[in-house]
């Protein structure tokens, strides 16, 4: 580890109703890959993107490389040679990779009004080559994976040549080998004297890429570690400040073995190819893969939301035709997506609300008005069943955590009478306390006889509450896997598939995973 | 090897990529119009019945353009008709009651337009208002202004007969007798250029997409997204200027009750030329393609003798056909 090039002191940042920031305190050194970790709220983001010149602070003082520096924009902070990565990813679909890196700094031709299309894609070359991304820069970014426009994010944000670099939750929608890949081009970033700020809630990551790990929360800084000196545990207890223990993988008793839903031969176009599967009373079926392995089109094409070109699905031994997720409710069939807020709730309205929304019907009188009071005894039902952390029924949804707006959806399927629960990412962006409390909500309710699909691409997850594992790979099943033999090895091997496009044949520093 | 791969897929993308087929569409449905129109009636296919077409084509044509640029933005100008009309009367009022030169009439007219355009932009890009709302006041402003300036008469240019040349005088006419296209569709194709080269090969036009793709990104990109969004409605001020130019022009008169209606004219022009509404994609040759279609169209059904009422119901139905086309061909990708 190098010098110290950023020392952020007690910043302070305050929205309308929310007090951000603390008097947070951050140290950056030279050449070293920082984990910035936190439950969700807890400040991380916002921090950084004070750094980055997005927020500005309400105060305290950023030095940089030893001086006091004001950082009004992100324009700023890039001069400084401050650059973030965000979350959601940034890039104009409509532009090529090329236009997209340099946009805001184009070569120009002569006149300085006129674009330098070539040079333009020579220096993007350039950049690409020399991190070895094998990318046409005349490419538009709209026809690029996720985990390519990732790189194209970092090779962008090389481009200002970065002393500081951010990146927030860059891997939450990446797969192992795509991981390995950033993790590649960080380690060789950082050996080049890069500081590295990586935001980021997967916990079992820290280990293999941070040289030290800050820990925040409610907007202040708890501690900064140094990695090898702390474990997971300690990590989490000063996350949610009090210590709670990843409780070892249980593996739920076996379920009875009536099937209530069975797929056969299942295709669509290349998203889906010849899926088969059951699923029996009271049983979690997990479905492990990764992104983009067609779990989530299945569960679609399940729930009638996207056409499929053949196959067969069967009721509780009965052939079912879902052409609409309309039919998919009335058959007994809910679907939670892994994007709630844009999915499953309908944000502006209030708990008691939303939970009838999928069973309206019931809840009308015989004129065709909302019976408020049925509303009312529902909601307060659920609310008191899954425990519901919420002041009242008339608390808007967007005004909960995320732990409790998924618990709000399972309520409003619930409501519905659904018998099969397909649960996609069900604890995508909720805090490590609240995970716990999904899981034991999921059992309870295989207990009672329900029957779930969960998507998840969180191992541990899977393996822990699955009574059978499906493993799909490029639209396909590529196996089945009893709860009691699964390891996260041996599901990783029937996941992975696919190429890479990061060039690792050369010598790398330290490279974990192989390539497929 | 790698390299020729790459160049073939880089083809198939153009020509299958949506800008690409959907010009290819409208193209192919300018043409299927004609083939129609000509078998139905024999005035149709006629010299003189095409250059009423190019000249019916010109002035929405040049708003069409100013609107691509907008459009693109994700953004929309409702206001392209009466700031037309109101950039006229001030051509009007520099040329023919303060006596002024033509081209500095013709300027005026321009500035007027881009001034419009400008103060939409600020409202928009600075005030944060919806671009809906913002146009839809400008269009009422514009279209009272033009009434008060101009006392609610129309001004003529009759001490000025050459400015009435300046569109449908034919400058091709007197060099090739015989082939009298009217300067109106030199000038649209000569705005045409400008606006491709604008949009293709500047800043203004990178940024122009870059801010429909992505607004959000472009800002975090350290584009100064308010600036160049005022100047692109700038842009399409200057398009309606040049329009109002034209218009007072072919009428020999500055007509301020004129323009509204315009303005719809010109969106469904850029949108049957593939310009996406909710931003990011679009082109000059799809909009110069939606424009004829809809002058074609128009002028078509007028020889057959249809009604006016019933042109309008066509024009309608057709601006629906090709976006729906345009959502079932975005649909299979």
């Amino acid at each position: 580890m190098g010098d110290v090039l950023v020392l952020m002191e007690g910043i302070d940042k305050s929205f309308p109703g929310v007090h951000a920031l603390d008097h947070a305190q951050f140290e950056l050194r030279a050449g070293e890959v920082h984990v910035l970790v936190g439950e969700n709220g807890a400040g991380k983001s916002t921090l950084m993107k004070v750094l980055a010149g997005i927020y500005s602070k309400d105060a305290g003082r950023i030095m940089y490389q030893g001086n006091e520096v004001e950082i009004h924009s992100p324009r700023a902070a890039q001069h400084l040679g401050i650059s973030m990565i965000h979350q959601e990813l940034n890039l104009m679909p409509h532009l090529t990779l090329a236009q997209n890196v340099f946009i805001g700094r184009e070569p120009r031709q002569g006149v300085r009004f006129m674009l330098d299309e070539k040079k333009l894609n020579a220096q993007t070359q350039a950049l690409f080559d020399s991190m070895r991304l094998k990318l046409d820069p005349r490419t538009k970014a709209a026809d690029l994976t996720v985990a390519k426009q990732q790189m194209v994010e970092i090779a962008k944000a090389l481009s200002f040549n970065s002393q500081v670099l951010i990146m927030d939750e860059p891997t939450a929608a990446l797969t192992e080998t795509e991981i390995e890949e950033l993790f590649h081009i960080i380690r060789q970033l950082r050996d080049k004297g890069v500081g590295i700020v990586y935001i980021s809630h997967r916990l079992e990551e820290f280990q293999h890429i941070s040289d030290r790990i800050t820990v925040m929360r409610d907007g202040r800084t708890i501690d900064t570690v140094q990695t090898k000196e702390v474990t997971i545990d300690r990590i989490i207890s000063m996350m949610v400040g009090r210590t709670i223990f990843e409780q070892a993988p249980e593996v739920p008793e076996h379920p009875s073995a009536e099937i209530v839903l069975e797929v056969k031969n299942l295709n669509r176009g290349s998203a889906i190819k010849d899926v088969s599967f059951n699923l029996k009373k009271g049983e979690i079926l997990g479905f492990a893969g990764l992104m983009g392995a067609g779990r989530t089109e299945v569960a679609r094409a399940i729930f009638g939301a996207d056409h499929v070109d053949s196959g067969e699905v069967y009721l509780g031994g009965k052939r079912a035709h879902i052409k609409s997720p309309e039919d998919a409710v009335k058959s007994g069939i809910g679907y939670l997506s892994e994007d709630r807020k844009r999915y499953g709730l309908a944000l502006g309205m209030n708990v008691g609300a939303n939970m009838v929304l999928a069973s309206f019907k019931k809840f009308l009188t015989g004129l065709g008005l909302v019976n408020a009071g049925k509303v009312q005894t529902n909601g307060q039902h659920y609310v008191e069943a899954l425990s519901i952390k919420t002041p009242s029924l008339q608390q808007r949804v967007k005004n909960l955590s995320g732990g409790n707006q998924q618990k709000v959806v399972i309520g409003k399927w619930l409501t519905a009478d659904t018998n099969i629960l397909i649960f996609d990412e069900p604890t995508r962006g909720i805090d490590v306390g609240a995970k716990s409390e999904i899981y034991r909500l999921l059992n309870d309710l295989a207990q009672q006889g329900k029957s779930i699909i969960m998507i998840s691409s969180e191992l541990p997850e899977i393996l822990r509450m699955s009574h059978r594992i499906v493993v799909m790979c490029e639209g396909r099943i590529t196996g089945e896997l009893a709860a009691g033999e699964a390891t996260q090895e041996g599901i990783m091997k029937f996941a992975t598939q696919r190429g890479g496009i990061v060039d690792l044949s050369e010598p790398a520093t330290d490279s974990g995973v192989g390539q497929g | 090897m790698a390299a020729i791969e790459t160049t073939t897929a880089g083809v198939k993308r153009s020509l299958f990529h949506s800008d690409a087929t959907q010009k290819l569409l409208a193209f192919a449905g300018l043409i299927v119009i004609f083939v129609v129109f000509s078998i139905a009636s024999p005035n149709f296919f006629s010299f003189e019945n095409i250059v009423g077409i190019l000249l019916a084509t010109a002035v929405n044509g040049v708003l069409a353009l100013g609107v691509t640029f907008i459009i693109i933005t994700g953004g929309i100008d409702l206001s392209v008709g009466t700031v037309m009309t109101l950039s006229a009367v001030m051509t009007g009022v520099f040329v023919t009651y303060w006596g002024m030169p033509i081209p500095v009439g013709v300027v005026a007219g321009l500035l007027t337009g881009a001034t419009a355009g400008l103060c939409n932009g600020l409202i928009i890009a600075r005030m944060r208002v919806p671009p809906f709302i913002a146009t839809l006041g400008m269009m009422m402003i514009a279209r009272g202004l033009s009434l008060v300036i101009s006392g609610v008469k129309p001004i003529y240019f009759n001490d000025t007969p050459i400015y009435r040349q300046l569109t449908m005088g034919s400058v091709v006419g007197t060099v090739i007798p015989g082939f009298a296209i009217p300067n109106a569709v030199f000038i649209l194709f000569g705005a045409a250029l400008v606006a491709a080269f604008i949009l293709g090969k500047t800043v203004l036009g990178r940024y122009d997409i870059a801010i429909g793709s992505n607004e959000e990104a472009t800002r975090l990109s350290g584009v100064n997204v308010a600036n160049w969004k005022t100047a692109i409605y700038a842009l399409g001020g200057v398009f309606s200027g040049l329009a109002g130019v034209m218009i007072a022009s072919r009428l020999n008169s500055a007509q301020p009750a004129l323009g509204a209606g315009y303005e719809l004219d010109a969106i469904a022009a850029v949108v049957i030329g593939g310009t996406s509404l909710s931003g990011g994609e679009g082109t000059i040759l799809g909009t110069i393609i939606g424009a004829f279609i809809i002058s074609t169209l128009t002028n078509g059904l007028r020889i057959m003798s249809v009604p006016q009422e019933w042109q309008m119901v066509v024009t309608g139905a057709i601006v629906i056909l090709a976006v729906y086309l345009d959502v079932v061909r975005r649909k299979r990708q």
